[in-house]
């Protein structure tokens, strides 16, 4: 150890310039004048919100993304002293002076200019040379599309600095020798947190995600073959990355949403998708209301029974004093009583009072006697005293199901059937008490033994659009169309019809803390997260696919609320045609290369080839499964979604180049200056398309309308002209 | 009771045959073992490489054919006896229409009447059923409306004989794949068993469906891809023509059937790759040899099944040719090709006029006409006006007038032509609403403007004109009805009249959206003629409609099966079933009846059959894996390889890409992978019971060998008692209910029999 104090303390650094040269470039390229525009660009008015929300801890579910991404972007604002008071209601919309716009989007601009020299790094860690490195990094740097989705607050570019870092990191642990020294497991767990991280911004990054594991288990199956190494060694090896690549991400990615759920604390908009419990472990809202209600359901109680089907919204068992029609509009008759619907409102009229079949009374003991599992009761609508009945006739919308009604007697030998057996879906013990919020409950109706379900389908007009509620036979095992929940709840004091009716009227209150464990938290907004259904609707600047490819559409992100200086997402078409190129090129190389090394010709060494495999996985494999899925997804899709497949494209074209030069020309002198003259060539346009195509990356300067048109390189791209 | 009678008839005849079958079996194995080391020491070498078919050497496999030959025969009479017999019986029942027996067996009877009809599935199966009918005296007569419906007096049983018939050569088929691939009886015999004894694989088999026949043309094409396989060392000689052919055809049949037949040309595509690199490696052969093997493969498996697909669709268009319920989904031009068809023949006036009643067809294949009917847009959608669609099929709703711009009132003598440039005034025959549009967003279409039906009678405002111009006329040329590509431009706006194609939810029937489109691009889309043509005042006159050649109508009717296809989404409250919910068997498809009184007939699989399925799949995956991962550590298996992979791969083929589907599913899309995975289930135990020796010693290693085997044979056979219901039909209370015989079965609650 003394050793290594030994003085003189001399320093050695090596600055790779060409490293630094880029990186202070693609700061610039990425930073300058990044509060212009000062006003909504477009995908900032959807995340803006969000990041309103955080500002306030206010609850919300955005099923486009897992929360970190969100929470990146809150930071941003929380340094900038934002305090989340801005209507986020339309793009163009002026920021006022309270608001930073630079600290805003100061951290995806940030992520975006950083992706420049990890692209030059990680062009080095596949072994290839410092000017393929340069070139790669150039590509990326002029490349307009990047810089206009980096300057404004949204998360592409921080997905693609997340899974650009742990390719990085993991290709340096991996040509790091021997592989057990602690630089290396640090870089190694670098990837894993960065795998984490990149999910944890965008669903995306779990293509690349995969791709990157796959990465890993092919390097590590080559490892467990290698017979010098023992048993143990290669067990601990596996452990060793199964731990840093599978564990931490998932780990993290659990996190982000520890973080996010413990932070927005508050009810807000999106409460209404949530379960009760989950609401009630908000501030306000629910909590408010259902603070201190009683938790055991008592006969005598008044409830109001909530739907556990939140889909498409929310609805409480109803009644209201209109009877079902006595003929439908196809003929079939009905019992006509009083009608049960399921009705999305709070409302007095979904106030149910839990009677004991036995006694008349509607009042609650002292002590409380708790409803249990199994017990039979009756269920009387509050405002109207209709008991709850259901019998063998046909239902209005589903015909073959039977009908609920409020039970009105017309002595037409159709007896009231209205007792129901309370099932309590999720107790522990057989005499579980049935609990407020807590528990999910099915009526079963004792005469039929059909279940109190909710259909889903809407009543026509004379049952004022409200939700249709019916009892069917063939249950299911798990359906949330049959399970309730009581929400608000309290002990009734009142046996007069006058007295109950004010008393409904009045608000519940009282006063306890309910919580629920994080993890069903989190695995219910999870959930809701993935089945929140988004309205299918096309948007004026989505695209398909396979037009990102000949990049046929762009996007209008922003136009000056009164000259024509305007934003608008479009790439580099000289960039997009070398991908392209490069794309098809390995391709078709790959293909000749492994026909005839099949019949035993190896054109390319064995080392050079395992780069060039090497290569193909990261780079034309990154592209498969960023691009791939689309095809397959039934979503509104736009252009960005296409960038991170695009950046694999960048990496992959220098190198290719490069691998190019040294194996196939070797011996070929006039095709090997040919193609450095074109490389330089090609270089020199990119930079030109860059220099001209800035005006509409930057918004500045102004263009005029004969300008505009001659940047209309394709007929359907959409640039707008204002009309003087 | 002829059910209670039977069925221990056939037990007994199992139980008798099963005890005759050990003696020819152990015989084999004692015979057989030998050889098998031999063979695995032969193969070793080539195998290391974690080949997943078996490539055995010709003497070791032609001395192991020797041996399995003899008890192999009795035991393939054995399995297509008990295959024929389970299917077979009770085929006749219930003697009522079952499931989608009312579409197939409508389709059928379209054949013999030789009515034209659309579906989104290719011909040959219900061909092959029309066929089948017709061989067996049924007259087509029969509706075949809803399912329920008794056939009295009809020959119905031929149409589902042929398909019961077809069913039942999937056991005896997985049986010779299974012995070619892995040459054991034992295994060969599991699979076999598994698919009798499977409730699910009889009941589909036994009706009038495609899925019988598409699972034979399916396991045929395995099966000769297989044999195939097997003559790898006899390159070129008549069997090994016969087999690659024979893959070739059942290719075609396979496709012919449903498009799920792609799967099964991909798995053998991938095999026939595979099968080229190898011999690519084989650096023994020339590269003309190469391109001799991949040029023959390349005809057997490629130009043939392509020739004899357009043979299906050639005989299949020249068999309808009379007009029937799917004209409208077609092209005027298809349709004229119809007996019966209005545009057959056709005679109305030649040149479209003010005053005239037409109506409007796009384009754009099965592109629909235009129509409007008596509902608005619904709130939120755009303006609350009248709905304008494209609807495929022909009604009265479809009918427009042609009026000027300003007039209403038919004028007296000749009516003047309407001509490129004119500006006119469409009115909806039925609604008198005026062909509208205005500077709203189209429901789906957001870059488009929304198509209204409005005013009345007539009044309306400058938004309802429409200027009309010929595609490539000038002005002044005249629009001729039938040939005339016309575009409808919107005075006011500018846009054009446009039908995106896409499927409008509920509110709009499900028709299709019409919008009006700012992009001035010439696309079939934007592209309308005028179909049919009334005018009493024009002469009517002979028209010869230029007919189209079978490349085009074959074209034409793939467009519109794969947009039928794609269209069939899940509705809103409709039982979707999942594909996860297939392997574990989660739920049926009710075939016949509901009620209690009713006879009913429920498609579910043997759950114990359904569930070592699923079980040996896990069993295989974990096989594999501890088995390459000690060989990647360079320990050396003495086990034999299993062609399991084949199978595997014939699973996943069919069964994962359903998870990317965006159509409707049903539970019985899963046999044809259900097939493979008892294949492999097969091979898989049949591996795990011969592993014994590698815990026990000799004798307790074959006893439990043995055991095993009994054991999976006695809960086959047992459960199929227990279930047989399902397939033979049951009546009397349902299962949930008390008093049920099945009360004891519904071992999971999403049953539903």
């Amino acid at each position: 150890m003394l050793e290594m104090l030994q003085l003189p303390l001399v320093v050695t650094a090596q600055v790779d310039l060409l490293l630094v040269l880029v990186s202070l470039l693609a700061f610039w390229t990425r930073l300058s004048h990044l509060n212009y525009p000062n006003a909504v660009v477009f995908d900032e008015v959807y995340y803006g919100q969000f990041v309103s929300l955080y500002m306030k801890r206010v609850f919300f579910i955005d099923d486009s993304g897992p929360p970190l991404g969100h929470m990146i972007l809150a930071s941003g604002a929380y340094l900038g002293g934002f305090d989340g008071n801005f209507v986020w209601n339309r793009i163009g919309a002026e920021y006022p002076s309270t608001v930073n716009v630079w600290s805003l989007r100061l951290l995806p601009a940030l992520c975006g200019a950083l992706c420049v020299p990890l692209v030059y790094l990680l062009t080095l860690e596949l072994k290839f040379s410092h000017l393929s490195a340069l070139g790669a990094a150039v590509l990326l740097l002029l490349e307009n599309s990047l810089i206009v989705q980096s300057r404004f607050m949204l998360l592409e570019s921080v997905l693609i600095f997340f899974v650009l870092l742990a390719f990085f990191s993991y290709l340096r642990f991996h040509n790091s020798t021997p592989h057990r020294t602690l630089q290396g497991t640090c870089w190694l767990i670098l990837s894993g947190v960065s795998c984490g991280a990149a999910v944890g911004v965008k669903y995306m990054g779990l293509f690349s995600y995969l791709l990157l594991l796959v990465v890993a288990s092919l390097h590590t199956w080559k490892l467990i073959g290698d017979k010098t190494i023992s048993h143990v060694i290669s067990c601990h090896l596996y452990v060793h990355r199964v731990l840093c690549l599978v564990v931490v991400p998932v780990l993290l990615y659990v996190f982000w949403f520890y973080v996010h759920l413990s932070f927005l604390n508050r009810s807000g908009p999106h409460d209404q998708l949530m379960s009760s419990a989950f609401q009630a472990s908000l501030q306000g809202g629910l909590s408010r209301i259902t603070r201190g209600q009683p938790l055991e359901v008592a006969y005598g109680s008044q409830v109001t029974l909530r739907s556990s089907v939140s889909q498409p919204i929310p609805c409480w068992l109803h009644s209201h004093k209109v009877n079902y029609p006595i003929r439908y509009d196809n003929g079939r008759g009905s019992s006509h009583q009083q009608q049960v619907t399921c009705y999305p409102f709070k409302d007095v009229n979904n106030w149910w009072i839990i009677k004991d079949p036995g006694r008349q009374q509607l009042v609650v003991d002292t002590p409380p006697r708790p409803v249990r599992h199994g017990d039979v009761i009756q269920l009387v609508h509050g405002m109207t005293s209709r008991f709850l009945n259901s019998h063998d006739v046909a239902a209005p919308m589903s015909p073959h199901t039977q009908e609920v009604s409020g039970y009105i007697d017309f002595n037409v030998s159709m007896p009231a059937q209205n007792l129901w057996r309370v099932d309590i879906s999720n107790r522990e013990a057989e005499s579980e008490v049935w609990k407020t919020i807590l528990s999910e409950v099915r009526l079963i109706h004792v005469n039929t033994s059909a279940v109190l379900k909710l259909s889903g389908v809407s009543l026509p007009d004379w049952g004022f659009r409200q939700l249709e509620v019916v009892a069917d036979k063939l249950f299911k095992a798990h359906s949330s169309s049959l399970e309730w929940t009581v929400e608000e709840h309290r002990y009734g004091t009142s046996q007069e019809q006058k007295e109950r009716e004010a008393e409904l009227h009045s608000p519940t209150h009282i006063d306890v803390d309910r919580k629920i464990s994080f993890w069903a938290k989190f695995v219910e907004l999870q959930w809701k997260m993935l089945t929140v259904k988004q309205e299918e609707s096309e948007h004026k600047y989505s695209s398909s696919p396979l037009e990102w490819i000949t990049m046929e559409t762009n996007i209008a992100y922003w136009l000056h609320s009164s000259t024509n200086a305007q934003i608008h997402l479009i790439g580099n078409p000289v960039s997009w045609g070398v991908a392209n190129l490069s794309l098809l090129a390995y391709q078709l190389l790959a293909v000749v290369y492994l026909l005839r090394r099949r019949r035993g010709l190896k054109d390319v060494p064995d080392g050079v080839w395992d780069q060039f495999v090497c290569l193909g996985c990261v780079c034309v494999g990154g592209w498969l499964v960023n691009f791939v899925p689309f095809l397959l997804m039934d979503k509104t899709l736009f252009l960005y979604h296409y960038l991170p497949a695009l950046c694999y494209l960048y990496l992959l074209s220098p190198a290719l180049l490069e691998h190019a030069h040294t194996h196939l020309l070797r011996y070929a002198h006039q095709p090997l200056r040919a193609l450095c003259v074109g490389a330089l060539a090609v270089l020199l346009s990119i930079f030109l398309t860059y220099r001209t195509f800035c005006p509409l990356t930057y918004g500045s300067p102004e263009l005029s309308a004969h300008q505009l048109q001659g940047l209309k390189w394709r007929d359907t791209w959409d640039i707008l002209y204002r009309r003087r | 009771m002829a059910k209670a009678e039977c069925t221990p008839k056939w037990n007994t005849l199992a139980l008798r045959n099963r005890k005759t079958c050990p003696t020819p079996e152990k015989s084999f194995q004692t015979t057989f073992t030998p050889v098998s080391k031999d063979k695995n020491s032969q193969t070793a070498g080539h195998l290391a490489g974690g080949d997943t078919q078996s490539s055995n050497g010709p003497s070791g496999q032609f001395l192991a054919r020797e041996s399995i030959e003899s008890p192999s025969k009795v035991l393939l009479m054995l399995v297509a006896g008990l295959s024929f017999s389970t299917r077979l019986y009770m085929i006749t029942e219930p003697p009522h229409v079952c499931w989608d027996e009312t579409h197939f067996g409508k389709m059928g009877s379209y054949y013999i009447n030789r009515t034209f009809f659309f579906d989104v599935h290719p011909p040959l199966g219900k061909m092959l059923i029309g066929l089948a009918g017709y061989m067996s005296g049924y007259d087509g007569t029969f509706p075949f409306i809803k399912p329920g419906d008794k056939y009295e007096n009809q020959n119905y049983w031929g149409m589902r004989g042929f398909c019961a018939t077809l069913g039942s050569f999937l056991p005896i088929f997985a049986y010779l794949i299974v012995l070619e691939l892995s040459n054991s009886c034992t295994a060969a015999i599991i699979a076999a068993t598994l698919l009798i004894f499977d409730t699910g694989c009889i009941t589909i088999s036994q009706y009038i469906l495609l899925d019988p026949i598409l699972m034979f043309f399916i396991m045929a094409a395995v099966l000769s891809m297989v044999k195939f396989n097997q003559q790898r060392y006899r390159s070129f000689s008549a069997s090994w023509w016969l087999w690659l052919v024979l893959t070739g055809i059942n290719l075609a049949g396979a496709l012919g059937v449903k498009f799920v037949g792609l799967f099964v040309i991909i798995l053998v595509g991938l095999n026939t790759i595979w099968d080229l690199w190898r011999l690519l490696g084989d650096m023994s052969l020339s590269l003309v040899d190469i391109a001799k093997h991949f040029l023959a493969r390349a005809f057997a498996l490629i130009l043939l099944p392509v020739i004899l697909y357009v043979t299906i669709f050639a005989v299949h268009f020249v068999v309808l040719n009379k007009s029937g319920p799917g004209d409208g989904f077609f092209s005027s031009a298809f349709q004229s090709r119809l007996i019966g068809n209005n545009l057959h023949n056709a005679s109305m006036p030649e040149y479209l006029a003010f005053g005239s009643t037409v109506t409007i067809k796009n384009l754009r294949i099965a592109g629909g006409y235009l129509h409007s009917h008596w509902h608005l847009y619904p709130e939120g959608v755009g303006a609350r006006q009248q709905q304008v669609t494209a609807y495929l099929h022909k009604d009265y709703n479809n009918l427009w007038v042609v009026h000027r711009q300003q007039d209403n009132n038919s004028q007296s003598g000749n009516p003047d032509l309407v001509r490129h440039g004119d500006i006119v005034r469409l009115e909806h025959k039925e609604t008198t609403r005026n062909l509208h549009s205005h500077l709203h967003e189209a429901p789906l279409t957001k870059k488009h403007f929304q198509v209204t039906g409005y005013g009345i009678n007539g009044t309306g405002d400058a938004n309802d004109l429409w200027q009309v111009e010929v595609c490539g006329g000038r002005k002044g040329d005249p629009v001729k009805v039938l040939r005339s590509k016309v575009r409808f431009l919107h005075r006011a706006t500018g846009c054009v009249l446009y039908s995106s194609g896409k499927t409008l939810p509920k509110w709009g029937w499900e028709q299709i959206e019409v919008t009006c489109s700012p992009y001035l691009k010439e696309t079939p889309s934007s592209q309308w003629n005028i179909e049919d043509h009334i005018n009493p005042k024009l002469p009517n006159i002979s028209l010869s409609v230029l007919k189209p050649n079978f490349l085009e109508i074959l074209l034409e009717s793939h467009i519109v099966m794969f947009r039928g296809n794609s269209g069939l989404k899940p509705k809103d409250n409709e039982m979707n079933s999942k594909p996860w919910h297939w392997p574990i068997n989660y739920q049926g498809l009710r075939f016949s009846g509901v009620n209690a009184t009713e006879y009913r007939v429920y498609l579910l699989g043997n759950p114990v059959v359904w569930w070592i399925n699923l079980a040996s799949l896990g069993l295989y995956l974990t096989m594999v894996a501890v088995a390459s991962i000690a060989t990647q550590r360079g320990f050396s298996l003495g086990q034999q390889r299993i062609g399991g992979g084949l199978l595997m791969l014939g699973w996943l083929l069919h069964y994962a890409p359903f998870f990317t589907m965006g159509r409707i599913l049903y539970f019985h899309h899963y046999f044809p992978a259900m097939l493979f995975s008892s294949m492999l289930t097969g091979l898989t135990l049949d591996i795990l019971f011969r592993s014994a020796d590698l815990l026990l010693h000799p004798p307790y290693s074959y006893w439990f060998q043995r055991a095993g085997q009994l054991l999976l044979l006695f809960s086959i056979l047992y459960s199929f008692y227990l279930f047989h219901p399902l397939s033979y039909g049951m009546t009397g209370p349902l299962a949930h209910e008390p008093g049920s015989a099945m009360a004891d079965l519904k071992w999971m609650d999403s049953w539903e029999f």
